[in-house]
């Protein structure tokens, strides 16, 4: 090591150099971690995780309604198609251009329509039209009676939350 | 340079204290000796119009904390608890709430006087830049403190605006997640946009002080409406009692609209809609920012189509932050030599018609998002941007009027 120490400023900087280099490291990689408690705080606690069912009683939407329910704090449309509604939807297969997707790929069953109802833009909630779709009052997104954006600036159709039917008159969201 | 050090023997308990920490003398440097241009005209009032706004929302909104409950069940109540039950809590409220506003029209008059006179050219560059960091971050907490009522258009302009992140490409939806501290607005929302709506003011103070330390620096000191470089002393008058008197007056005439709209009006420039209170399930049929955000939201909805792999969404918010942002290019935009839009005829005019064209957007954005007010919205935004990319340009086919040599 001796002969590396400068001559000038008996000053060994190799030495130096590496000791200040890992220093450097070590310091910002500690800081980083401790950062990280302090970041993850603001994510969703273990008791909103634990929140992620909601179970929708059937029974008591009757053809032709839609029912808005909470899923994990998100507004989520449950709507009881009639005939008719079932038939458009299936038409719109053909003449959705945005986000192309077929009904049948958005229903379990055809004649219950589970969607998220929070537009694909900014997150405002539809408008539940009498007429055959979903109009955003934010923006002026329009939604096919399939949940499916048939007008922008929604870049992509109504997400379809996970949910399963526990019987004919009882789905579980989530 | 010999090492200073105190006077073993002061003359006074003030020298002794001035010794140790020399407050007292930079206070008189800076705010009664300070050299200012003495032609200055009432334009320049909105700087110190800006900080007392900012002081006055400060300790109006030190007091509101006192009987607000930033809890999602508890928020807009408490609210009517200050405007019914706390002494004077609707006059601190209203001042609060008349105040951001106030804030923001006298923001976008000093805006605008240093755009026309110039003052963001050399060497105010940075002192310019110092400035869109405070709008930016004044913009940050007026949307923060908007949400805390938890009224519908609150409660929505939340959902709207943390929406706008979700564009971010691969991690957007996670950040958003993180930020809202659940899957959608909710009360742990609530209790940070509290948290930081506390802070964030005090940042702005501490930009603020950035902003009048490049001021102040003696290399740099104010521009004034000729906008030329001013070499004699006697260009300069002392700051007081020059401009402490005509700050004054302006500050009063600034009162009289002020304090009229606190107490007779002061909803006017609100949505009836947030004295509804949250509700996560119906959005109202319009939502529409508060009219300070207007020109920008307009900005944001005027890109509605898409070009080739990038969304209109993404292009929207891409479009939206860079009004703004394109502020911090404008010393480098602006290559002409000259200042003073005086001195400028095509600068001049440019600067009226972007005047216009941003009250156009800004009434654009409280209009419906459909046809002709989208189309016009286009029009507008590429107007709004053509300024900025016209300037180079400019700069080398004006003709500038002759500057004079001195004031």
């Amino acid at each position: 090591m001796a002969e590396k120490v400068s001559k000038k400023d008996n000053v060994d900087h190799g030495k130096r150099d590496f000791l200040s280099g890992t220093t450097k490291v070590f310091g910002a990689a500690g800081a980083a971690c401790a950062c990280y408690p302090f970041i993850k705080s603001m994510s969703p606690s273990a008791k909103v995780e634990a929140q992620k069912y909601t179970e929708v009683d059937l029974s008591e939407i009757a053809e032709g309604d839609t029912k808005k329910v909470i899923w994990r704090g998100k507004a989520v449309f449950v709507k009881h198609r009639t005939q008719s509604e079932i038939d458009l939807a299936k038409a719109g297969d053909k003449t959705v251009s945005i986000d192309p997707q077929t009904d049948a790929d958005r229903v379990q069953r055809p004649q219950w329509l589970v969607t998220i109802a929070h537009c694909t833009h900014l997150g405002c909630v539809p408008i539940d039209g009498s007429l055959e779709n979903w109009a955003c009052p934010c923006h002026g997104s329009q939604f096919d009676v399939s949940g499916r954006v048939v007008k922008g600036p929604a870049p992509k159709n109504l997400e379809i939350p996970p949910y399963t039917f526990i019987d004919d008159t009882t789905i579980k969201i989530g | 340079m010999a090492k200073k050090q105190v006077n073993p023997n002061p003359s006074s308990k003030l020298e002794w204290f001035e010794d140790r920490l020399p407050i007292i003398s930079f206070m008189k440097a800076e705010l009664v000796d300070y050299p200012a241009p003495k032609n200055l005209n009432y334009a320049w009032n909105f700087g110190s119009l800006a900080g007392v706004a900012l002081i006055l929302q400060i300790l109006t909104g030190f007091f509101l904390t006192m009987h607000y409950k930033a809890d999602a069940s508890l928020a807009f109540d408490s609210i009517q608890h200050i405007m019914r039950d706390v002494n004077w809590g609707w006059l601190i409220r209203n001042l609060h709430m008349v105040g951001a506003s106030f804030f923001f029209i006298v923001v976008y008059m000093h805006i605008g006087r240093g755009l026309y006179y110039g003052s963001y050219k050399s060497p105010r560059e940075i002192l310019w830049g110092m400035g869109v960091v405070i709008f930016f971050l004044m913009m940050a907490t007026a949307f923060l403190g908007y949400v805390l009522p938890w009224g519908q258009m609150s409660f929505w302009g939340a959902q709207v605006i943390t929406n706008l992140i979700s564009v971010i490409p691969f991690v957007g939806e996670d950040i958003v997640i993180w930020i809202w501290g659940g899957y959608g607005v909710n009360d742990a929302t609530l209790t940070r946009f509290y948290s930081l709506h506390f802070l964030l003011p005090f940042v702005i103070l501490g930009v603020v002080f950035l902003h009048m330390w490049a001021l102040h620096n003696r290399k740099v000191k104010s521009n004034n409406p000729t906008g030329i470089d001013l070499k004699k002393d006697t260009d300069f008058v002392p700051f007081h009692p020059y401009y402490t008197v005509k700050d004054s007056f302006g500050l009063a005439v600034y009162m009289l609209p002020f304090l009229f709209m606190v107490f007779y009006m002061p909803d006017y420039l609100g949505h009836t809609d947030n004295y509804i209170p949250a509700d996560p399930m119906t959005t109202p049929a319009h939502i529409v920012p508060e009219w300070y955000f207007l020109p920008f939201y307009a900005i944001l909805r005027a890109i509605n189509f898409n070009i080739l792999f990038l969304d209109s969404k993404l292009l929207g918010v891409i479009a939206m932050v860079a009004s703004i942002a394109i502020l911090f290019f404008l010393p480098k935009l602006d290559k002409s030599k000259v200042r003073s839009a005086r001195f400028r005829p095509i600068y001049k005019v440019m600067f009226w018609v972007f005047i216009a064209n941003f009250f156009f957007l800004g009434w654009l954005g409280a209009k419906p998002a459909e046809a002709p007010y989208t189309q016009l919205s286009q029009i507008a935004t590429a107007l709004y941007f053509s300024f900025f990319f016209a300037l180079p340009w400019v700069a080398k086919i004006e003709k500038t009027k002759p500057l004079p040599t001195s004031i």
